[in-house]
């Protein structure tokens, strides 16, 4: 019997707690009261709807069919992670959470818990990964300016892994008042059907945004992919139609060897990490690999147990590309349409850049444009790149 | 194995990692533990991401992977062992380890000698089959209703996690910890042992009021992280336990 993807693998200690989510999300999760307040945040507060760009200097730069581009680098804070962070935080406000904690990679999940919370009268702690800490620091300062603790997580390789770690050890202790804020479509059940249904929303707007531009649904949908939850959004909308190939983008980091990338679908195998059974590197004995990535977003060891299933039914294809590519994809789209894209979007608009010159010239290619690159800068300066 | 040892009187349970300071440590420590009065052996599988673990078996866990222990690794110590000492054998993990040695792992361990399994990270209700005993865990969070399936399904004895949190030295037991070991001898026969924090002959003593065994780890784990000698380690185990008068 294959195990299924998902499930919960969790410390009994945390089995209330999750359990007591399971009730509060299924209860919650479909109530129209909450759905419409959750809604009218994203519209009068996020800034949705976020547009759908063409970027015809781009497309010409990489001699490629036309190429859209969903803008959540417009969404309030500057990435897509704002849609889950607000629904999660407004489930919790109704659960009668008083404390929100989250991990972040790259900052942005963080920046975003950090806003709901100021916004919901919430109290915020954030674990990080002193590396990455060291190298977003534009996004440590935005999350204590917006009132939040950044902890600084210095086990292990001190990136978002760790950081996901030290956040279940502070909720194994505080889940009578606390809500995990879990950043991406990972962890154990309710988590990647819950992200995954807040940042629904990128793929229905996007969508019918599609429909008003070209009359129908693109060819290739592209979208990076590091827990997924970007891409899970993009995606959801286009699932049904099979016409529609969809792409996600894995960091292929600096090399092939298990260490250098975080390439779930090239280099991973199953097993479980943080509450689910997925995707994970990993060595013989089941011992998690540790990652690289120019992008701390994506610079994690598992993918989310949705993206497994898309995987195993052929459904979704996905590849990666490596650190410099999405560097010349990241100056390119600055260079051409005036956006600077994040480092973690910069992997879906490389992997365009290397692909669309072979599809036909009538297809159509929209790319999830998960992030702005502001936060990258200092990393980008200090490479000696400008 | 285990439940004879439980008929004998209240058991001292003693946790360390295995492959920390090296897997020759680790046998005279284990021995050395035996020696000083312990009764059952909780041995601890090294993982890359111990989410229920405090800093010094982290830390412990860490040393151990540096060192280049493999889950495999487990079989030859336990027989090792089981040369000098037929004291019973738990062994600790999380579950990605186990899945990555495959199906026959816990059926190995068992033949080499080992008793009982537990995986921290795997609800009772997904434990794999195997001949050894599955240690299971119950929590101060606990519901009613998991705790009478919990109780149905754990053999040896069933674990409480005393401290919310994660496992470390801490100086007293939780307000509520004789009650909740009440509770779950009302809905089993099991020995039910308390662990999580125990870390001085005080808190043990409390511990033993009511609990059928008191499990020991960090206390440990610390001086062996230290590469305490063996007559140290002997001397410890002495220290903290409160059945010995001196």
């Amino acid at each position: 019997m294959n195990r299924k993807f998902g499930g919960v693998y969790l410390p009994e200690l945390l089995m209330a707690p999750i359990e007591a989510l399971q009730k509060g999300w299924e209860a919650l999760g479909s109530d129209v009261d909450f759905i419409e307040q959750f809604l009218k945040l994203l519209k009068d507060y996020a800034g949705r709807e976020t547009p759908v760009t063409e970027v015809k200097r781009f497309a010409e730069a990489v001699s490629g069919p036309r190429i859209f581009l969903k803008r959540e680098d417009l969404l309030h804070t500057g990435a897509h992670k704002l849609n889950n962070a607000l629904g999660q935080c407004l489930l919790a406000k109704k659960m009668g959470k008083k404390r929100i904690i989250a991990e972040t990679g790259a900052g942005q999940h963080g920046v975003a818990t950090a806003t709901a919370c100021a916004f919901l009268g919430l109290e915020c702690v954030v674990y990080m990964g002193k590396v990455d800490m060291d190298r977003q620091s534009p996004n440590v300062a935005r999350m204590r300016l917006l009132g939040a603790q950044v902890i600084s997580v210095e086990q292990g390789a001190m990136t978002l892994k760790d950081a996901v770690n030290e956040a279940l050890r502070d909720w194994s202790s505080s889940y009578e008042d606390t809500h995990y804020c879990l950043g991406s479509v990972l962890g154990p059940y309710p988590y990647p059907e819950m992200v995954a249904t807040f940042q629904s929303v990128i793929g229905t707007e996007a969508r019918s945004q599609m429909y008003e531009k070209i009359g129908k649904d693109p060819d290739l949908v592209i979208a990076c992919v590091g827990g997924g939850s970007n891409a899970i959004g993009i995606f959801s909308a286009f699932i049904e139609n099979p016409t529609v190939a969809l792409i996600g983008v894995e960091a292929g980091g600096k090399g092939n060897e298990l260490g250098e990338h975080a390439a779930r679908f090239k280099g991973g195998s199953p097993g479980v990490l943080h509450g689910c059974y997925t995707y994970l590197l990993q060595d013989s004995c089941g011992q998690v690999a540790e990652t690289h990535s120019i992008s701390a977003g994506l610079d994690y060891p598992a993918v989310g147990p949705q993206h497994a299933d898309l995987y195993a039914s052929g459904r979704a294809n996905y590849a990666s590309v490596t650190d410099k590519e999405a560097l010349a994809a990241f100056k390119l789209l600055a260079q051409t349409e005036g956006i600077i894209p994040a480092l973690e979007s910069s992997h879906a608009l490389a992997y365009a850049a290397k692909t669309a010159r072979d599809l036909p010239k009538d297809h159509t290619i929209l790319i999830n444009l998960s992030g702005r690159g502001e936060k990258d800068l200092p990393q980008f300066i200090a490479m000696g790149d400008l | 194995m285990i439940a004879k040892t439980f008929a004998k009187g209240p058991a001292l349970i003693g946790y360390f990692t295995l492959g920390d300071g090296g897997m020759d440590y680790s046998l005279a420590s284990a021995l050395a533990l035996v020696e000083g009065g312990v009764d059952l052996l909780e041995i601890g599988l090294p993982f890359s991401d111990p989410v229920a673990d405090g800093p010094i078996i982290q830390k412990a866990m860490e040393r151990s992977l540096k060192n280049g222990t493999k889950t495999q690794d487990l079989i030859p110590f336990i027989k090792a062992f089981r040369e000098k000492s037929q004291v019973p054998i738990v062994v600790f993990s999380y579950y990605n380890p186990i899945l990555a040695a495959g199906k026959r792992f816990l059926d190995e361990a068992h033949a080499a000698g080992a008793n009982g399994i537990l995986i921290v990270d795997l609800p009772f209700e997904e434990i794999p089959q195997s001949a050894l005993d599955p240690i299971l865990i119950v929590s101060a969070s606990t519901s009613q209703e998991r705790l009478e399936k919990i109780v149905q399904k754990g053999r040896g004895f069933i674990y409480y996690v005393c401290q919310k949190g994660t496992t470390g030295m801490r100086g007293q037991l939780p307000l509520g910890s004789s009650s909740a070991i009440s509770r779950i001898k009302q809905a089993t026969r099991l020995p039910v042992a308390i662990g999580f924090g125990i870390s001085n002959k005080e808190t043990a003593e409390q511990a033993f009021e009511f609990a059928d065994g008191v499990v020991v780890g960090s206390y440990f784990v610390e001086a062996m992280g230290r590469k305490a000698s063996t007559e140290e380690l002997k001397q410890l185990v002495k220290n903290i336990d409160p059945r010995r008068t001196q």
